[in-house]
């Protein structure tokens, strides 16, 4: 029942046996080594599992991996230096256990491509879908702000 | 308490060092055991019991076991060859690995599947069968007081503790630890006092939800077991599976990466009896990952009941206070009986009384078990005596802060117990709590449909005694230096505040010293992360090793009459001929300690520190739906002196915003059988962004804990303490309705809004 598929992902040709019923996240996972999207809740609501595909960050523990075939995949892994929302979440504390926090980043990333200049209600209602139990909101909210300083500054 | 150093180094205590694990956890790469795979390895599903007490009288695994590609299928027959007694806990060995004969909730684990696939474990475990007998079964606490269904036959107290051995083989009752406090005559002084307030309050069963579920995998060989496990308590797990094996500690090996987040979910023995018995009964690798559902089946968080009595003189001092507890503890005891003790004594507040009586009651009952969850049982009971403390104080027409202010306990006075207070700044934190609210300020409460109201909490935590740390500090032939500590970084920033006082004793730059992870093959025993104990305890066995090895460099520095100044290369150079080498420094911390008298509780040396933490709060609250909305939250706490004050910081605010789902809107929900009603982040709703007050306070109060290092004590749950009472003190504040039942949801509010009417 696996097929193979054929998806670009952080920007290189990949392929992988899939099973229809497989996650996009399962198969970064057991396929490619890759563990910054992880599932936690496991019902599109917490995001801890977000994946961008084709440049909109997707629920990777419901996202069918099927679905990705043909398409652009990248996840908190690409790239080799940090950018400024990575730069931003680690000096403003913004991050405790971890566990939330690439889901958190890949999502303030679609938020500041859109609202470059995101005041709190805007950061809140666009984060809202993202869930962190150490509750380093207060932190994540200066984070965006930070990067926010940081992007328009380059 | 600064260090006199040489004037180019900064000294490492009081930096606010983003954590040292930065780039991993913002690059996606840090190591969980959620990560983990192993090659040949088998993923467990558990099949779970679905009535709440009942014998088991079939279990039928024929059709799962018939399904292509489920290697086994076990259940605790299949266990006895290698677990002769499969019974485990921290203070009872009440819980089997798997159920044997009997079910104590719905939830508890009966059977596994083992698949090399999960799908296949998960569809198999589905059609698994069991047929139960059904016993009567028993929820509340107060009910399984007297209860006529028992839940365990005969208690198994663990023989760890002194205080549990005397209920050794007793039937026929679900308390499992009553302790009693008594100071003074409590009842003689309330006959006596001017006025006499009685309040009973209850807070309901909430679960911790880490982010990563709870997750263990086990290898083995003939004669070694290997356990990754995401766990709060690496040598206790070693310990308690040795003790089941029957093998010596040194055949056992318990790693722990980084964890997701625990909060105390993740403490003593979950997953890890489990996965070792199935790997060596298949001598395969064996991973078990539960779901977030699942969690909720695993621990939680006490749900208790409390009456507080007080007797008030007329110049508003509390002369004598009576406080009973009832902690439901579920069906089996893990830490239950600690809290029930260790918090236990507490229970009176933060106040100086004189005549104190306190009854604190573990009790089993047919729900899933309940342990620690931030705070050790603290949080039930400032809820209540903080609650009740307002409510007095209106009464009175005192002033809350006034009120309190006339009976803080301070320091050098007796706590009930009669250990005297020592470094808890509890004025200082009721002072600064009251500046950053504007206490004094005239406050508008509003007169529409939106009123507005404020109130503040206070309370204080022992920390748990006595427990012990080890650590050990190795500095390399290149000066270069690696700590060895088996605390576990869950996310409150451990590794970095060692790095930290490692640094400071060897004058190194934080960033540069390695901490090693927990691995029993490697770093030594350490009791747990648990209860804000380890920078404390581990940060002073951290502190002793890195002197010892620097003592230990000063000794060679000397015996190769080298200057004092000579660089650490230079000695091992000089010593070894080349640059090799190293000096291996050991610490080991175990505070002083006095059991508490049996029969009255008192005891002259209850706990190395205390934790003193507040919170004041503004709310709305909509008298047309009973909504309440926070608009300021101030967290004030004594953390002795930060050793580094932005972990700090986001420690008191992440505890506190938690508590605020405890506080508003977190509850499990249990139908008449003891079926979990919304097991899922669904219908268990935890904060999220749209919850968050819109301005929050953090402050450590200047301070200094003496003994310990560097002047620093833990902070994990002391933001925790004051938030439940300060908002319903301010809905009361606001709209003059008294809840006295946690969650102080909508609904309980609009409900009480209308009796008002
Ligand atoms: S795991 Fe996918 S949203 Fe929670
Ligand atoms: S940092 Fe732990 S869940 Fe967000």
């Amino acid at each position: 029942m696996r097929r193979s598929i054929q998806f670009r992902l952080n920007g290189e040709a990949v392929s992988a046996q899939v099973a229809p019923h497989e996650t996009l996240v399962e198969v970064l996972q057991d396929a490619f080594g890759l563990f910054g999207a992880r599932e936690s809740c496991g019902q599109g609501l917490c995001g801890c599992c977000t994946v961008v595909v084709n440049g909109r960050a997707v629920s990777g523990c419901l996202y069918l991996a099927s679905f990705a075939e043909g398409g652009e995949v990248s996840t908190i892994e690409a790239g080799s230096r940090l950018d400024a929302v990575q730069e931003a979440f680690i000096e403003c504390g913004s991050l405790q256990c971890g566990f939330c926090t690439p889901g958190f980043i890949l999502m303030t990333r679609q938020l500041l491509e859109e609202h470059p200049e995101p005041d709190d209600d805007t950061i809140r209602h666009y984060l809202s879908g993202n869930l962190c139990r150490c509750a380093a909101y207060p932190q994540i909210i200066e984070a965006v702000k930070l990067a926010a300083r940081k992007m328009r500054q380059t | 308490m600064k260090r006199a150093l040489s004037p180019a180094e900064t000294p490492q205590v009081g930096r606010s060092l983003p954590r040292l694990e930065s780039w991993l956890k913002v690059t996606g790469r840090a190591e969980y055991v959620h990560n983990l795979r192993l090659p040949g390895m088998l993923y467990g599903r558990i099949f779970r019991s679905s009535v709440a007490h009942g014998r088991i009288r079939r279990l039928d695994v024929s059709a799962a076991q018939a399904v292509g590609g489920v290697h086994r299928v076990v259940s605790a027959a299949d266990l006895k060859g290698i677990v002769p007694d499969p019974y485990y806990g921290p203070a009872f060995h009440d819980q089997p690995v798997l159920a044997v004969d009997k079910v104590r909730y719905v939830g508890e684990p009966v059977a596994v599947v083992l698949a090399a696939d999960p799908h296949v474990a998960e569809e198999a475990a589905h059609l698994i069968v069991a047929e139960y007998e059904e016993l009567p079964a028993v929820y509340d606490e107060l009910e399984a007081m007297t209860s006529k269904a028992i839940v365990h036959d005969a208690l198994k107290p663990a023989g760890t503790f002194p205080d549990l051995k005397h209920l050794k083989g007793r039937t026929g009752t679900n308390v499992a630890l009553d302790f009693h406090l008594r100071r003074g005559d409590a009842a003689q002084a309330l006959a006596a006092a001017d006025r006499v307030f009685e309040h009973r309050f209850r807070t309901q069963q909430v679960m911790h939800t880490p982010l990563e579920p709870l997750v263990s995998v086990a290898e083995s060989t003939d004669s070694s077991l290997t356990i990754h496990t995401a766990s709060q308590s690496p040598s206790f797990v070693r310990i308690e599976v040795a003790r089941l094996l029957g093998w010596p500690e040194n055949r056992i090996r318990v790693r722990v990466p980084f964890l997701g987040g625990g909060f105390g979910a993740k403490l003593y023995i979950k997953l890890e009896a489990l996965v070792a018995v199935l790997s060596l009964l298949t001598r395969r690798a064996v991973k078990i990952s539960l779901t977030m559902e699942e969690q909720f089946f695993t621990i939680t968080k006490h749900a208790s009941s409390f009456r507080i009595k007080s007797g008030v003189t007329r110049d508003g001092r509390i002369c004598a206070r009576e406080c009973e507890v009832w902690w439901n503890g579920g069906a089996y005891a893990d830490i239950g009986p600690r809290v029930t003790q260790k918090s236990g004594f507490t229970a009176a507040g933060p106040y100086d009384i004189e005549h104190v009586a306190i009854d604190s009651y573990a009790l089993y009952t047919n729900l899933p078990p309940a342990g620690a969850l931030r705070g050790f049982g603290i949080p039930q009971l400032v809820w209540a005596y903080e609650c009740h403390t307002d409510m007095m104080a209106r009464e009175l027409g005192i002033d809350p802060i006034e009120f309190r202010r006339r009976n803080l306990l301070r320091d050098g006075r007796p706590q009930a117990t009669g250990t005297l207070m020592r470094d808890a700044a509890i004025e200082k934190v009721l002072d600064r709590l009251a500046v950053l609210l504007e206490w004094n300020r005239p406050f508008d409460r509003g007169t529409g449909v939106v009123r507005r109201g404020r109130g503040i909490a206070i309370g204080f935590k022992a920390c748990v005694s006595p427990t012990t740390s080890l650590a050990a500090v190795n500095v390399n032939g290149d000066g270069s230096c690696i700590v060895y500590c088996s605390t576990v970084d869950m996310g409150q920033g451990s590794d970095t505040a060692m790095a930290q006082i490692a640094g400071e004793v060897l004058h190194l730059p934080a960033e540069t010293v390695r901490v090693v992870h927990s691995d029993t093959d490697v770093t030594p025993y350490d009791m747990a992360t648990l209860g804000s104990r380890s920078l404390f305890h581990m940060g002073n066995a951290v502190k002793l090793a890195a002197e010892d090895a620097l003592k230990k460099l000063n000794q060679l520095k000397s015996e190769l009459q080298m200057p004092p100044d000579a660089a650490i290369p230079e000695i091992f150079k000089k010593k070894y001929g080349m640059q090799a080498g190293n000096v291996v420094g050991t610490g080991s911390f175990i505070p002083s300690y006095a059991p508490p008298d049996y029969a009255t509780g008192l005891t002259s040396d209850a706990t190395p520190f205390w934790m003193v933490g507040g919170s004041g709060v503004e709310i709305e609250v909509d008298t047309e739906t009973g909504r309440v909305r926070v608009a300021r939250l101030v967290n004030v706490a004594d953390v002795g002196t930060p050793i580094n004050p932005k972990i700090v910081e986001t420690q008191l605010s992440g505890a506190a915003i938690m508590q605020l789902g405890f506080t508003l809107f977190e509850k499990m929900l249990f139908d008449e059988h003891g079926q979990l009603r919304n097991a899922s982040l669904a219908e268990y709703k935890i904060p999220g962004f749209l919850d968050m007050p819109e301005e929050i306070i953090n402050e450590a109060v200047s301070a200094e804990q003496r003994s310990g290092p560097f002047g620093a004590k833990g902070v994990g749950e002391t933001g925790t303490f004051g938030v439940s009472p300060a908002i319903a003190n301010a809905i009361h504040d606001a709209v003059g309705v008294r809840l006295t039942v946690l969650p102080l949801n909508p609904e309980s509010i609009f409900m009480e809004l209308q009796k008002a009417k």
